[in-house]
């Protein structure tokens, strides 16, 4: 526990906030003295619903938000006309309410007052608040320049935040969504076909034959599209191939299960590529017509034979070949699904350049059953005037080491706030957006130094998490239910442009992210950015560029538009791939002029330390990790986490099912929580696993605080990937203590 | 008419989408629910097989559960969908020790409280609330007298299906279908 | 190795992590409607044979009981009812199918002929308490009477009820004999619970029911031979239980899958130390055996049998109810 002394982490609840400290459990069942006379819900036919976008998760399910005869809202029901969802919300989306009624979420604004110990946080109205982060930017601006202040933000509250930051003159902003998450598959998939997978990803599981998931552990992860997909898949008898060292939900419906050992899967791609490649199983004319660099490919993978990967592996090497085989039989309605999260082990964008080359040698990428080509409406943006040119933008301090860097790197911005940073350019103030970044980004310790580093911190949220406690000024934002955001004119089968409207008044004194963000720009002095009074005039405008307007958007919620360009490469004809060569690049000419093995190679990872285990981290279908974790519909569907054990290692630690423990990581980090156990055979006993988003700190969230255990605490090691500055975070071994460790200071 | 519901367990993932819609629907209040999910596991490490099971009130034929309400609360209505009138329910707790899938619980308001199949829903000519929102799609409903319906022709589909704790004599009208794991 | 675990949805109070709805009103319930039973029974029937005046504990004395437990027992049912306020939609209505209704029915007719029986007695009761100097039991005694006398309709109601006490007695036999098997078969009812559907737990606690009232007119009897006859029909009636017991066991553990593992609680499950160490050692044994020690003529104090059989009887009901609930066909 770092000792930090001038941004303390407030636990003390603010001033006239304790009173609602207990209401949280008390207001939050739906009221029931109201309903006593009318027990029966209401017919959908006869109240009012409102279109919305969902914002649980980023999978932007277009639906209807239902009220019930008292006006209150009562449900969430997917839109039937969207693609994303078919008219039905994951169980997130389904307990978007809880995130409206919980009682726990912000209320004002907050602004810090007193120092170390006695710091606390004072209710403020928007214009104090409003008045002193405009001060406080202003004051960085003179002494350091605009880019010097960083965003670090996510979801539908970003567009609003980058904005306003390339209005005054930043382009240091980041998302976590990309270096600890999509980033290294951004530019695996960019440096093999010249661009980078959209979400949802284009993969035609309707149609596929054949599926293969490396790691994705679909139906845990509850990305609503692909896993009705997926289903369909199932249904029509699709082999599905997981390669996985935990038996997943995804690999307990496969024909075929890898239980591979963990950070060994390049070594498996490549010898699925040799396979493919000498036993002369992809697809000739395919990549004879649209790819460059096949006989570089050949000689390089000469050795990389599937008895060398059995090795690698500890996978039976005939059930190698099987799946091997599988996949070319179902050739070319087969997609190897790219994946989420794919910062894993450092060498993340060559393993994904791995499962890039596979799917182009068999012939799936722009083909049924395996890669649709999707397309969006172009929605026109809002005529404004050019954005001033920054001094330096994230470029200058990521892309020297980081030469694929496709966007802003979270950990590389951090550190740049640091007090002993070396970088070009130093960060001197955060705004923080719509991400908890204590629990987002690895390394936690740098991330809190580098916060009591800065000249000031701006937390723009809607719930109490971990980073709101270390903020100088706390913005509190509504949720989508209470707000307009962006429309949504996402990349798929059909082009569709969906609407989201408030369904409510914001609650307490929240308000919507782009007031926010217009109020802080008026304040700058930035005006001639935002020429529109209000939200809705900005989509009326949009909408009514490509057709329809707002009032129609909000009777339908979502419209459909015809395609342009055809859904799969027409058979035999020619196709431009968007790479310097024109073709899907085996060889990537992208990698190799920048530096970079220009095809992928095994690298082997530091195995076990004895007595101690990899932590592999995961998702749960009823959460969202840290941003549903409070909610009180869903957090009543799981509670916490458990930590899963093979039966051969409780053996070893003698536990028992249930039983609470406690883990210390190698750099002797421990979990400030206990966890439970859960002595199961589904994970390979070399490793233990559990859902990412538990073991929250922040007393104010009521339901979440101390419930299961934190892994992002114990992910204080990570490889960084060379391509991409993106963090590698599955390098972590656990030990397991059976007693409370001794010096334990919780932070809250 | 006899309603029933079928669920196909190879592409249930579990996710519990069928136990949230049913709470926002019908107000379950928070800490209570109308149905429920189970995971069965057998095997060893790595010859594993797995299934979720969505799991709610029976609505059997034989419904002890409304055999042994003292004041009539509990009965059933047409297409044997099984209800509570809540203010004719005293609360006692028998129909809760009478069912043998533990389906039933005490609302907090007193009276108990269970699946009703939607039959608000139902009513309207849709289906209850977990079936249309299932994100797996693995979840069917109808009437078993009538051929057609969804459910009728699901089980045709499958006949090796099978319902939860045969023994226990209540002929349950929930199926699921597709290999059990027996262990 | 198989695993079978909730993943949602079964969090809730009283169903996790297995049923438990009826707390501690149900059991007492039970064992009052048992020892009723038993005391009504053994007084209606000493009474029906012409022994009223030889054995006044049994047939006067000890009727006191019923009505004052009946009437505790239906404030702690009512109390553990979930929906209290509607409490009376029981006697709006009559479920021939549900055994609780019947239970409801039985137990409002036993309380009216509970109250009207030692009403008809109240002159020989205070004659009793006067002969055996019990001043306090005089008064209240007394002030009943007076009561009676003073308001019209009762006394109607009383002078005919003694007139037709034969009536009363073998309505007693009847409805005591229906109370005493309903407290049984209220459990058995139930087979969605696998340690209660059996056809052996109606007679077994009819018999433990019958054997705690025995018991209590025991303890009260100030007569020697009374005592007698009542240690013998309770020796009896322990032995009747034990065989019943061991028969019922023997089933559940031939018996389906679900009522194998019902039985495993109590043969070296977490309810065997309990059932097996006190109820059958403290509440049956024991009692039973100091009851022949002082049947062959040793002098044992009659509390202590009583006591035990009393206690051992509460207990039973309480281990039953409780054990019952966790035994289940799905988890």
């Amino acid at each position: 526990m770092s000792k930090i002394t001038r941004r303390k982490f407030i636990k003390i609840s603010a001033a006239g906030t304790a009173t609602l400290a207990m209401s949280g459990v008390i207001l939050d069942s739906t009221p029931k003295i109201a309903d006593w006379f009318d027990k029966t819900p209401a017919k959908e036919s006869e109240v009012e619903r409102t279109p919305t976008i969902c914002d649980v998760c980023f999978w932007k399910c277009s639906a209807w938000v239902y009220k019930n005869k008292k006006g209150h809202i009562q449900k969430i029901i997917g839109n039937d006309l969207d693609p994303h969802s078919n008219g039905r919300l994951c169980p997130r989306g389904t307990g978007g309410v809880g995130m409206y009624n919980d009682n726990d979420r912000l209320k004002t604004p907050l602004i810090r007052v007193g120092e170390g110990d006695d710091a606390t946080f004072k209710e403020a109205t928007w214009d104090e608040a409003l008045d002193l982060v405009v001060k406080k930017m202003n004051e960085v601006i003179e002494k350091y320049g605009p880019e010097s202040i960083a965003l670090f933000n996510h979801g539908s509250t970003a567009p609003h935040f980058e904005h306003l930051f390339n209005s005054f003159g930043s382009e240091t902003t980041a998302e976590p969504a990309v270096a600890q998450c999509l980033g290294s598959r951004q530019a695996g998939y960019y440096a093999t076909f010249g661009e980078g997978i959209t979400t949802p990803e284009p993969v035609d599981f309707v149609n596929s034959k054949a599926i293969v998931l490396i790691g994705n552990h679909i139906g845990e992860n509850m990305h609503n599209g692909l896993v009705q997909d997926f289903s369909h898949a199932v249904e029509n008898g699709a082999s599905i191939i997981v390669v996985d060292p935990r038996y997943s939900t995804a690999a307990s419906k496969a024909k075929i299960w890898l239980p591979i050992k963990p950070s060994t899967d390049i070594a498996l791609l490549l010898a699925w590529i040799h396979i493919l490649i000498y036993e002369d199983l992809y697809d000739k004319n395919y990549v004879e017509k649209y790819t460059y660099g096949f006989e570089q490919l050949k000689s390089h993978v000469a050795n990389f034979t599937p008895e060398w990967a059995a090795k690698i592996t500890e996978l039976d090497i005939n059930l190698i070949k099987k799946a091997a085989y599988e996949m070319a039989k179902a050739a070319p309605a087969v997609a190897v699904h790219p994946g989420r999260h794919t910062a894993w082990y450092g060498d993340d964008t060559q393993r994904e350049r791995a499962s890039a080359i596979l799917n182009a040698l068999l012939g799936a990428w722009g083909r049924k059953g395996g890669f649709y080509l999707p397309e969006k409406i172009n929605v026109p943006k809002y005529p404004l005037p050019h954005y001033p040119e920054p001094d330096w933008t994230w470029q200058d301090i990521t892309k020297e080491k980081y030469r694929g860097a496709i966007a802003g790197v979270t950990n590389i911005i951090r550190d740049a706030s640091l007090p002993d940073s070396d970088a070009k350019h130093k960060v001197k103030a955060w705004f923080v957006t719509a991400t908890n970044i204590l629990q987002s980004i690895p390394e936690r310790e740098k991330t809190l130094k580098a916060i009591d580093n800065l000249e000031f911190l701006v937390v723009v949220d809607t719930m109490p998490a971990d980073i709101v406690g270390y903020a100088d000024i706390v913005l509190p934002e509504c949720t989508y239910l209470e707000r307009y955001d962006d429309l949504r004119a996402s990349k798929h089968k059909i082009p569709t442009v969906a609407l989201r409207m408030p369904a409510a008044e914001p609650k307490n004194e929240t308000k919507p992210g782009w007031w926010i963000a217009r109020e802080l720009g008026i304040r700058l002095g930035l005006e001639k950015y935002y020429p529109w009074k209000d939200y809705e005039e900005l989509l009326d405008w949009q909408l009514r560029q490509i057709g329809t307007s707002l009032e129609e958007m909000r009777k339908e919620g979502i419209k459909q538009f015809e395609r342009k360009t055809p859904l799969y490469i027409p058979e035999g004809s020619e196709w431009y791939f968007p790479t310097a060569t024109g073709k899907i690049e085996l060889y990537s000419t992208w990698l190799a002029n920048m530096g970079y093995d220009a095809m992928p190679k095994y690298k082997s990872h530091e195995d076990n330390p004895p007595g101690f285990y990899r932590l592999i981290y995961g998702r749960a279908p009823m959460h969202t990790f840290g941003r549903t974790i409070n909610n009180p519909n869903l957090n009543d569907l799981m509670d916490e986490n458990v930590l899963w054990v093979n039966p051969k290692v409780a053996k070893i630690h003698g536990l028992k099912n249930g039983q609470e423990v406690w883990l210390q990581n190698q750099d002797n980090i421990t979990s400030d929580f206990p966890i439970k156990v859960r002595i199961t055979e589904r994970i390979r006993h070399d490793s233990v696993f559990m859902v990412h988003g538990f073991g929250q700190l922040n007393k104010k969230m009521y339901r979440a605080y101390g419930k299961g255990a934190a892994d992002y605490k114990l992910l204080s090691k990570v490889e960084l990937d060379d391509v991409t500055g993106g963090t590698g975070m599955r390098v972590n071994f656990v030990t397991i203590l059976t007693e409370k460790p001794q010096k334990q200071e919780v932070e809250s | 008419m006899r309603y029933a519901m079928a669920l196909d367990i190879t592409k249930c993932v579990g996710c519990a989408d069928c136990v949230v819609a049913c709470q926002t629907e019908n107000n379950v209040p928070i800490g209570y629910s109308r149905d429920w999910i189970v995971e069965k596991v057998s095997g060893e490490y790595p010859e594993l097989k797995l299934h979720f099971e969505s799991q709610r009130c029976n609505h059997c034929d034989t419904h002890p559960c409304v055999r042994v309400c003292p004041t009539g609360a509990s009965h059933v209505i047409e297409g044997g969908i099984v209800k509570v009138k809540h203010n004719d329910c005293i609360g006692c707790g028998a129909c809760i020790e009478a069912c043998p899938y533990e389906a039933r619980y005490f609302h907090p308001d007193g009276y108990v409280d269970k699946c009703t199949f939607c039959d608000h829903r139902v009513a309207d000519g849709l289906d209850p609330a977990c079936v249309s929102v299932c994100p797996t799609h693995c979840m069917f409903f109808g009437d078993l007298d009538d051929p057609e319906s969804p459910v009728s022709k699901v089980l045709r589909e499958n006949p090796e299906n099978f319902v939860l704790a045969p023994e226990s004599g209540t002929k349950p009208q929930v199926y699921y279908f597709k290999e059990r794991l027996h262990f | 190795m198989g695993e079978k675990l909730i993943v949602s949805g079964r969090n809730i109070e009283g169903l996790y992590p297995h049923v438990d709805v009826w707390g501690f009103g149900i059991p007492l319930y039970l064992f009052i409607g048992g020892l009723a039973a038993g005391i009504l029974i053994f007084a209606a029937f000493f009474y029906l044979k012409g022994k009223a005046n030889e054995m006044p504990v049994t047939v006067k004395i000890s009727t006191i009981i019923p009505p004052i437990i009946i009437v505790l027992g239906l404030l702690f049912l009512i109390g553990d009812l979930h929906h209290k306020m509607y409490f009376w939609r029981l006697m709006t209505t009559f479920e021939v199918k549900s055994p609780m209704s019947w239970g409801a029915w039985i137990l409002v007719i036993v309380l009216i002929l509970s109250i009207l029986w030692p009403f008809t007695f109240l002159k020989e009761m205070r004659e009793f308490f006067v002969q055996n100097n019990r001043k306090r039991w005089v008064k209240w005694v007394s002030w009943l009477e007076n009561l009676v006398e003073k308001i019209g309709f009762i006394k109607k109601i009383v002078d005919y009820s003694v007139k037709k006490r034969k009536y009363i007695a073998i309505l007693l036999i009847i409805f005591g004999i229906a109370l005493g098997i309903y407290t049984g078969i209220l459990l058995s009812a139930f087979n969605a619970r696998p340690l209660w559907n059996n056809s052996v737990l109606g007679l077994l606690f009819l018999t433990s029911g019958v054997s705690t009232g025995a018991a209590a007119i025991m303890w009260l009897s100030n007569n020697h031979e009374e005592k007698q006859l009542f240690s013998k029909i309770d020796l009896g009636l322990i032995g009747i239980e034990l065989l019943l017991i061991f028969l019922m066991f023997l089933g559940m553990n031939w018996g389906s899958d679900a009522q194998q593992k019902a039985a495993e609680m109590f043969l070296g499950g977490e309810f065997t130390a309990i059932f097996w160490g006190i109820f059958v050692m403290l509440g049956l044994i024991t009692p039973g055996f100091l009851e022949a020690l002082e049947l062959k003529g040793y002098k044992v104090p009659i509390a202590v049998p009583a006591f035990l059989i009393l206690f051992g009887g509460l207990l039973f009901r309480v281990i039953m109810v409780v054990a019952g609930q966790i035994s289940t066909f799905t988890f």
